[in-house]
């Protein structure tokens, strides 16, 4: 499943590198749901989409690279129980990039559910899972809160991937799609 | 006279694609050799640039046939890495090109990769970037540079390897014309100094020419169809057949009913023999009927004493004023950073004066939100990749539309009716990718057109675009100005736009303004043409050396007469497949 | 760049420092602060990066609005700690002194004070450093300084190409964003959140599309210059250790040798006053 994606070339280095630039820059992006302090996070769907063209490893360096620097640049700080987690979810999507088949422009309905089923499970491992427990194990911070806490941002970025993630993906795919069948109308 | 480059016979086609791109070549370069390639887009110039790298193949597939050598070896076999040491590329984007941090660490960067020790690096990158003139700069980053300084950079960093060859894709394109001019002499130092095989690919042959080369081979769909001296291919026709703009003052020359020869030695103006060609110049200089354009007076966009300034202290706008009048077509020029983009940027409503007021129709607008104005004031970005946002030419026309709530049916009627105006209407059901560049364009200026703005403002509209797709897209805005009466800004660097296309400029040079006048009247005023980093219309110097009194009124008839006659430009019809 | 911590040139011990030694400092700090939750020991800490804070000269002006977020992040938190386990000190710590009540089941113990006061040390604690890292190291030299302790140059230099392009990306997206919403497109505002989130993929689209394309520009003309010819390379920027920086590295991993032992000399990593 992996092996066609695991070349790690110059292009590969340049997505992470691009990739990682891109997740900071969208850092401070938000989507307020209307409910103080809280706020559909557009970065979530950018791993989405990273992970799922280019593959389990440049998704997870992205993830890991991306948000420590963001926490760096933005918080002053880095939470890794928050920062690993990402490369955990970019694996599970990462992992089916070849079933997707993006770059074939045979983005269909088929891999759209296979898709969303992946980034279901992958943000469920997590942050309900991963990150929680790295809170538990770092920060001994209250389970029922991190547990909470995880529950909610699970909820919201598979919110924001569902949606947004699934129409970059949609209309990265067709932009790449070749089109011979066309013809002009009057 | 060595060959260092030989193709014989070479035929490459892409793998993705079903025609080849480069058909038949046969082209030998010798050593030390300065050669410029012209030709359309699409004609294949940079194809060739490709093969000799070693990008193709290996970066981009197909199949090849014939022979290529480059210093004896096959690119094919060598690889990109082997390559690289033979022959440098300056890429036509060198913000891409830019890698490093800063400027250091980016010419350093070939070195870093052949493992090169530390103390060799300072040497070397000290050496080179004196040679480049970026050597106060070591220590800057790429946002710190502008064009013309990122391309030297871009230069340092192939010649550190001491390549033989160096390959300049486009090295014109995204610099404005004072900077141009300075690039080619930098060329031609480093051509003359080290003894290095240059080939440079342009379409701007009059930028281009601006210091000797030794040949021009002029491409056409994949076929070389001249490879001459400059002097014998200015005085044929091959130019003008395959697309690409021949210096102004010889087509200001051939207007007048003169046959430019090759003794004459057309490629410079400053020392070209004008003798011939004095009599009838002057004849056709008091022929040309001219009238000067009617205006309106209604004042449709005024900017009254604008000031801005991102930190106090360091303004980057000081007392800007000037009208725009309903209908006019308007270029801003100046050079890259000299405040432009700052400017349109206040007018649509991104950034907040420090001082000053911007009146549309005399009503004060700086209470409208960016949304409010963006109703009347349209703005349409330098790359349709950056405004493009849904797959289909439909959804990507009603977007606009579509967000502020307008009903279906109202949408379907202003969308077909704009994708008309724009001759996009047989399209209206394709997805965006199945488009040319052009109708991309053209895509992004519906997009905006459809909510029926009073003014259109452009920024760069045609920058590294050849003269086909310049001229489509000029047409195409002068048709809507004219026809539909939109008021249009538009923000360039380009003189030909300037002068071709736009009643009036508006000159910004370090955050002043400099000059608001006619663009005959700026194009040969050395004084604004220096400080705002454009350069005197060849026109101008054609016009003192054969004794015209006055050259901006020389230039204007010029413009006129192009303009009447449709000469010298191409058709644009219905059937632009581009 | 609103609200973003970036390097200042500047001429004092920590800023001379090789890249490498700050990093390994940063790592090693911020693994101890993640593992201890000896009170004593993140006093030590807390003491120590404020002192390394004052000596690396950052103003306040280079920090201040990222501190109060911070800052506000915490406190909110805390709260919410005590929201959620209010009782979660007196499980840790085994024994319960209630100070006062405040409402329902809510009772303000001892404990639980200092359980949170803990918590606050251990986040603020990295803070410093976190700041101090970023101020003081010239970016240039991070790259270089991941290859020096292991890690692939590959990875290494993909943290410099995105170093190299926030800017570039920041920039883009300002304008993209300003373009559309020029057309209407908003990603805050009153729409229902269906349409705020398609708005935002209006705007996000065009972003990562041209990112695309630039990762083909970017990775063709590293190609072009020998990106990944050899197993190694060379680094233009990398500094050489000097005795400041063997040093720091001894004084830093002896002071995290010996507060990992005090942490974990008992076989649990809290301290507990309230033991007998």
């Amino acid at each position: 499943m992996m092996n066609a994606k695991s070349k790690f070339g110059v292009k590969e280095v340049v997505a992470v590198g691009i990739g990682a630039a891109l997740f900071v820059a969208l850092t401070n992006v938000q989507v307020p749901l209307g409910i103080p302090n809280t706020a559909l996070q557009p970065r979530a769907a950018l791993l989405a989409f990273l992970s799922a063209v280019f593959g389990p490893i440049v998704g997870a360096a992205v993830g890991i690279i991306g948000h420590a620097l963001g926490d760096m640049f933005f918080y002053g700080s880095a939470w890794w129980s928050w920062v690993f987690p990402e490369a955990v979810f970019a694996v599970a999507v990462g992992a089916f990039a070849n079933q997707y088949g993006i770059r074939e422009g045979a983005f269909g309905k088929k891999e759209i559910i296979l898709f969303n089923v992946m980034q279901v499970i992958g943000n469920a491992a997590a942050w309900i899972v991963a990150a929680p427990l790295l809170d538990i194990l770092i920060y001994k911070e209250p389970v029922k809160k991190v547990f909470l806490q995880g529950l909610g941002a699970w909820l919201g970025n598979i919110i924001m991937i569902a949606v947004l993630g699934t129409l970059l993906i949609v209309g990265y795919a067709k932009v790449g799609a070749k089109s011979s069948s066309l013809s002009k109308e009057d | 006279m060595t060959p260092i480059i030989e193709f014989k016979d070479y035929t490459f086609k892409y793998r993705a694609q079903k025609e080849p791109t480069l058909r038949n070549i046969n082209l030998t370069v010798n050593s030390g050799e300065k050669v410029l390639i012209v030709g359309p887009s699409g004609s294949g110039k940079s194809t060739i640039a490709h093969c000799i790298n070693g990008l193709v193949p290996f970066s981009f597939a197909g199949e090849s046939s014939g022979t290529l050598r480059v210093k004896g070896e096959d690119p094919a076999k060598l690889g990109i890495f082997g390559m690289s040491k033979i022959a440098g590329t300056v890429l036509q984007d060198t913000n891409g090109q830019f890698i490093g941090l800063t400027v250091a660490e980016d010419i350093a960067f070939a070195l870093e990769n052949d493992m090169v020790p530390q103390e060799e690096m300072f040497d070397r990158v000290g050496q080179v970037a004196e040679t480049v003139e970026v050597q106060t700069l070591l220590g800057h980053a790429p946002w710190e540079l502008s064009g013309g300084q990122k391309q030297r950079v871009s230069m340092a960093g192939v010649m550190v390897d001491d390549v033989e060859i160096l390959l300049f894709d486009e090295p014109l394109a995204n610099l404005d014309p004072a900077t141009g001019k300075r690039a080619i002499d930098l060329i031609d130092k480093i051509s003359k100094n080290k003894k290095t095989t240059i080939l440079i690919i342009e379409h701007r042959l009059e930028d281009a020419l601006y210091r000797d080369v030794d040949r021009i081979v002029v491409m056409g769909e994949g076929r070389i169809v001249a490879d001459e001296k400059p002097d014998v291919l200015l005085a044929g026709n091959v130019l003008k057949e395959q697309g690409i703009r021949e210096p102004l003052y010889v087509t200001a020359l051939k207007h007048a009913g003169c046959t430019v020869t090759a003794e004459s030695m057309p490629k410079h103006i400053e020392t070209m023999d004008l003798e011939p060609y004095k009599e009838p110049l002057n004849r056709w200089f008091r022929a040309v009927r001219f009238e000067k354009p009617k205006k309106t007076q209604d004042c449709v966009l005024s900017v009254k004493d604008l000031y801005f300034s991102y930190t106090e202290g360091n303004p980057v706008l000081q007392h800007i004023h000037f009208d725009i009048r309903k209908g006019e077509m308007v270029s801003i020029v100046g050079k890259n950073g000299a405040g432009k983009s700052t400017l349109a940027g206040i007018i649509c409503g991104f950034l907040k004066p420090t001082r000053g007021q911007i009146l549309l129709n005399g009503g004060d607008i700086s209470g409208l939100s960016i949304r409010e104005r963006g109703e009347k004031i349209g703005l349409v970005m330098q790359s349709p990749g950056q405004m493009i946002s849904k797959p289909m030419i439909y959804e990507e026309v009603a977007l606009g539309l579509a967000v502020r709530g307008v009903p279906e049916d109202e949408i379907r009627e202003r969308v077909y009716r704009t994708l008309k105006i724009c001759g996009l209407y047989p399209f209206r059901n394709w997805p965006i990718s199945a488009l040319s560049y052009g109708q991309k364009k053209r895509v992004t200026i519906a997009s905006i057109l459809v909510m029926d703005p009073e003014i259109l403002i452009l920024d760069e509209p045609t920058a590294g675009q050849d003269y086909r797709h310049y001229t489509e897209i000029m047409e195409f805005l002068k048709e809507i100005n004219e026809t539909y009466g939109i008021t249009i800004l538009m923000i360039t660097h380009d003189m030909h736009l300037m002068l071709e296309y736009t009643d009036r400029a508006v000159v910004i040079s370090d955050g002043h303004l400099l000059a608001d006048d006619t663009p005959a009247k700026v194009l040969t005023d050395g004084a604004i043409a220096d400080k705002a980093y454009l350069k005197k219309t060849s026109l101008y110097d054609l016009a003192v050396r054969c004794g015209i009194g006055s050259p901006s009124e020389f230039v204007e008839r010029f413009i006129h007469y192009e303009r009447e006659t449709g000469e010298g430009r191409m058709r644009h019809g219905e059937d632009t497949d581009l | 760049m609103a609200r973003i911590l970036t390097y200042e040139e500047k001429d004092t011990w920590i800023h001379r420092l090789s890249g490498v030694t700050k990093l390994v400092f940063f790592l090693l700090w911020t693994m101890t602060s993640m593992l201890s939750y000896d009170t004593r020991v993140l006093f030590a800490m807390m003491a120590a990066s404020l002192v390394i804070y004052k000596m690396s000269k950052t103003r306040w002006k280079q920090v201040g609005t990222v501190l109060k977020f911070i800052l506000f992040f915490l406190v909110v938190n805390l709260i919410a700690i005590f929201l959620f386990s209010p009782y979660e000190g007196v499980g840790i710590y085994g024994t319960r002194t209630d100070l006062f009540h405040l409402f329902g089941n809510y009772w303000v113990t001892r404990e639980q004070l200092f359980y949170e006061l803990n918590v606050l040390m251990k986040y603020v604690t990295i803070v410093p450093a976190v700041f101090m890292f970023v101020v003081t190291t010239n970016p240039s030299e991070f790259a270089a300084s991941l290859n020096r302790i292991g890690i692939s140059y590959n990875i290494g230099y993909a943290v410099a190409i995105a170093l190299r392009y926030i800017p570039d990306v920041q920039d883009d997206f300002s304008k993209i964003r300003n373009a559309q919403e020029a057309r209407g497109i908003e990603m805050t505002g009153k729409a229902p959140l269906l349409r705020r989130i398609k708005n935002t993929a209006a705007i996000i689209f065009p972003l990562i599309f041209t990112s695309m394309e630039r990762i083909d520009v970017v990775s063709n003309a590293m190609e072009l210059r020998g990106f990944g010819k050899h197993k190694k390379r060379t680094w233009y920027m990398g500094k050489k250790l000097e005795t400041a920086d063997y040093a720091t590295l001894i004084v830093t991993v002896a002071v995290t040798v010996l507060f990992l032992a005090v942490t974990f000399h008992d076989g649990n990593r809290f301290y507990n006053p309230f033991a007998g």
